[in-house]
């Protein structure tokens, strides 16, 4: 778990631009691969992407059933933290956004009542709860940090979001956007987190899902939205799991 | 083995359930272990990375993908292979008894080349390992679980370990399955007449 292997997401990236969404899993047949599976009819590559995509729609499905609204993720003491803490990204962590935080302002939009936009000073103003939870990576490894902001069911209930949709999007300052379904966003662990060990973890405004996989944790939010359409994401949208629920 | 009408009628000594189940599980097995060491590379536990040419998926998302699309079918099959072994008596009429001392005791006479082969009836070493890999898989089915689902099932998790130790027990019962493959399909191929009958079903002729 060197510093060169975390940031493997992102030694895929020459790979992933070459790769069109429908493409990256044919690359992904090697021919030991192929004449495994030449017996079984999934000789075409489209049929086994098409098997592929299928199963992993199935797996979402999966994952939203077993997901329990009211299940805690275990949390950790403030000596267990992780330190220093991975920093992990499509980029560089050179390249990160830096954002000023007077001028900040949180937008919002689709299925949401009072879209007025937030301060940080506002969004600070609303009740604030620190945990200390497990992120684990679609990698494999996974660091304990600690995290404080707002409840996101708090967040949303007070802006008047339509709690019956189905999506809640980000849109990010680094061009990174992710979405995740309204029950996981309801969970109580889910915090709109303020305060983290470093700017680079996403200053002003991150997402805190103890409950999904790191991806699915955007960070340099500076636009929420509520939807019904399958609005996908960044990792996702090349292929990762949709739901990737811890 | 040599029955009582002679034994020039083939036998079946593998029923048609057991080869089926046992193929889809090797096919099950296989895209696992490959997709498993593509998703090892991405964040490697030890001081080495699988050569990506032996892996399965490309990269990380594709081999996820296939991992996640393969798990079904080796848990559907593997419990529909451990119940019909309960359930028809299988599992006691060939597994059992397992005996340590009576598995080396076969090990040693193999090795001198005087441990005849009987159809359809498993040696001692063969019970020990074939029971050995079917509580590998099971396993490795347990702690995958632990660590797609650490939050869900964490008391699976914590049973391991927690997440980073039942990262290490999923890996270790992949090398125990890879361990036992080679063995397995070693000795499938260096002994004569026991693969044809694995698709086959029948006892070729006796000798
Ligand atoms: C290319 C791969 C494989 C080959 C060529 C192969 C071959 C065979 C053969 C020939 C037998 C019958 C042995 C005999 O009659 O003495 C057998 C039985 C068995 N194999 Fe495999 N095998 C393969 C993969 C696997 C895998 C991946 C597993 C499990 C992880 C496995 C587990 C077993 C078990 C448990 C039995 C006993 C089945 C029963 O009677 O219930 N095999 N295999």
């Amino acid at each position: 778990m060197k510093p060169s292997r975390r940031a493997s997401l992102s030694a895929f990236r020459p790979q992933i631009t070459q790769l069109e969404r429908r493409l990256f899993l044919k690359q992904g047949l090697s021919l030991g691969a192929l004449s495994l599976l030449s017996g079984c009819t999934l000789k075409d590559d489209d049929a086994v992407d098409r098997l592929l995509f299928a199963m992993s729609r199935f797996n979402d499905k999966m994952q939203a059933a077993l997901f329990d609204p009211s299940r805690l993720a275990p949390t950790y003491a403030e000596a267990d933290v992780t330190a220093p803490f991975p920093f992990n990204a499509y980029y560089e962590e050179k390249d990160v956004p830096r954002i000023d935080g007077e001028s900040y302002r949180l937008q919002l939009s689709g299925l949401i009542a009072d879209k007025r936009p937030w301060s940080l000073e506002e969004l600070r103003a609303l009740p604030q709860s620190t945990q200390i939870t497990r992120l684990v990576c679609v990698e494999g490894w996974s660091a304990i940090g600690k995290w404080r902001g707002v409840s996101f069911r708090h967040f949303l209930e007070r802006i008047g979001a339509d709690l019956t949709a189905r999506y809640v999007g980000f849109k990010c300052a680094d061009k990174y956007y992710s979405s995740i379904d309204t029950p996981s966003a309801l969970h109580p662990q889910t915090l709109l987190a303020l305060d983290f060990a470093d700017a680079k973890f996403g200053y002003p405004l991150r997402l805190r899902i103890p409950t999904k996989l790191g991806f699915k944790n955007p960070k340099f939010i500076h636009e929420i939205f509520v939807t019904n359409d399958y609005a996908g994401g960044y990792w996702e949208d090349k292929g990762y799991n949709w739901f990737s629920g811890s | 083995m040599v029955d009582e009408a002679g034994a020039r009628t083939p036998r079946i000594i593998h029923p048609l359930y057991i080869r089926v189940t046992h193929w889809v599980n090797a096919v099950a097995i296989f895209v696992m272990v490959l997709s498993g060491w593509r998703i090892y590379n991405a964040s490697p536990l030890f001081h080495f990375e699988f050569p990506a040419g032996f892996t399965l998926g490309g990269w990380l998302a594709g081999a996820l993908a296939w991992h996640f699309a393969a798990m079904w079918l080796l848990a559907l099959n593997g419990i529909a292979y451990l119940a019909y072994c309960v359930v028809s008596g299988h599992f006691r009429r060939r597994f059992l008894p397992i005996s340590l001392r009576r598995a080396l005791d076969d090990i040693i006479l193999a090795s001198q080349g005087r441990l005849d082969h009987a159809p359809g009836r498993y040696n001692a070493a063969q019970r020990l390992l074939y029971v050995g890999v079917i509580l590998a898989v099971i396993v490795a089915v347990l702690s995958g679980l632990a660590i797609w689902k650490p939050v869900q099932l964490q008391a699976l998790t914590a049973l391991m370990g927690g997440y980073e130790s039942a990262r290490r027990v999923h890996f270790f019962a992949m090398a125990a399955i890879v361990a036992f493959l080679i063995v397995h399909i070693g000795l499938a191929v260096a002994v004569k007449g026991v693969l044809a009958p694995m698709f086959t079903g029948r006892a070729e002729a006796p000798r």
